[in-house]
């Protein structure tokens, strides 16, 4: 297996979608290829990174505020 | 040394194979599953949002209350990320959910209404974008075919913890600039597949793309922040000779 080979499964394999015969394959590709162990390491922080911090927090004053208008307006049937 | 990937369109259209692999947790420990995620309903069992959505149409407004509290903080998110504008933001939050009780009538139920919900958020902000920027489409097709499949590589591994280097504050301003700097084409289909959850389908569904332009796209953004992200995380230890061959 090629590391262009390796990187097309790189979704799959993140989302736990490949088959029992792939995932060997590319368990074999990852113990001969660092290049791809840091890929996909660093690439598997990055999603996690993502999820579990919040960036565009929503402060609760503001969040009453929008939440009071939005109710205010569909209590009057929008 | 500059290690360049080539991604031909053609090996990103793979499918998934019927027979999906049961899980290895030894050599690839999966994600952490998203606290935003509902568990998926069975054949007979009902998603909790049906009960709500048809409570409002009965005419129980408290209900829609429950509906707006359950998920203002993504749809905020995810108009913020569209627009990149905490005034835009809040005006998608309320249009969104305006838009959507208005039109609760035409909600099918064979999507999920957060699924629903979420397109309409998405339509929203694209608008929003529009009139901001005057005499310019916006799209979400905007920007993405830059990259010519090609995307040079720092292959500098990373710190073990790399955000305990940096305050919250630093390391959301980090995660904020890092993610802006995507094309909006690959930063929505990252934002809404990996961040919020939804399916590749639904992440499809909801922006009128293939189900392959989404998983292309999705793989380059991941890429892409992966990349972008190391110079903040990567290894104090000094460069790690890779051992390219040449
Ligand atoms: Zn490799």
């Amino acid at each position: 297996m090629t590391c262009t080979e390796f990187l097309a499964q790189l979704d799959d394999l993140l989302d736990d979608a490949v088959t029992v015969e792939m995932r060997a394959d590319l368990k074999e590709h990852l113990r001969g290829c660092e290049h791809c162990e840091v890929t996909l390491n660093t690439t598997r922080k990055t999603i996690e990174i993502y999820r579990s911090h919040e960036i565009y927090a929503l402060p609760t004053d503001l969040r009453e505020r929008l939440h009071a208008a939005i109710m205010a307006r569909c209590k009057k049937g929008c | 040394m500059v290690w360049f990937l080539s991604l031909p369109s053609v090996t990103l259209d793979w499918y998934r194979p019927a027979h999906v692999a049961p899980r290895l947790l030894d050599v690839f420990p999966k994600l952490t599953p998203m606290a935003t995620i509902q568990p998926i309903a069975g054949e007979n069992e009902q998603h909790p949002d049906v009960a709500l959505v048809e409570r409002v149409r009965g005419g129980d407004v408290s209900a829609y209350d429950t509906l707006v509290r359950k998920y203002d903080r993504q749809i905020f998110r995810i108009a913020q990320h569209i627009t990149q504008n905490r005034e835009d933001a809040e005006d998608v939050m309320q249009d969104a959910f305006l838009k959507a009780y208005e039109k609760l009538e035409q909600f099918q139920g064979n999507s999920k209404f957060y699924t629903w919900l979420v397109r309409i958020a998405v339509n929203e902000s694209l608008m929003r974008l529009r009139k901001r920027r005057t005499g310019r489409m916006v799209s979400i097709d905007e920007d993405v075919e830059t990259e010519e499949g090609s995307v040079p590589r720092d292959l500098a591994d990373w710190a073990p913890d790399p955000e305990q280097n940096y305050t919250q504050s630093e390391l959301a301003d980090i995660l904020r600039k890092t993610i802006q700097g995507l094309p909006q084409g690959f930063r929505v289909v990252f934002v809404l597949r990996d961040v919020e959850g939804l399916s590749t389908e639904e992440t499809a569904e909801t922006l009128g793309l293939s189900v392959p332009a989404v998983k292309s796209r999705l793989l380059r953004a991941r890429l892409q922040l992966r990349e972008r992200l190391t110079r903040y995380f990567r290894s104090k230890k000094g460069p790690k000779e890779m051992g390219v061959e040449k």
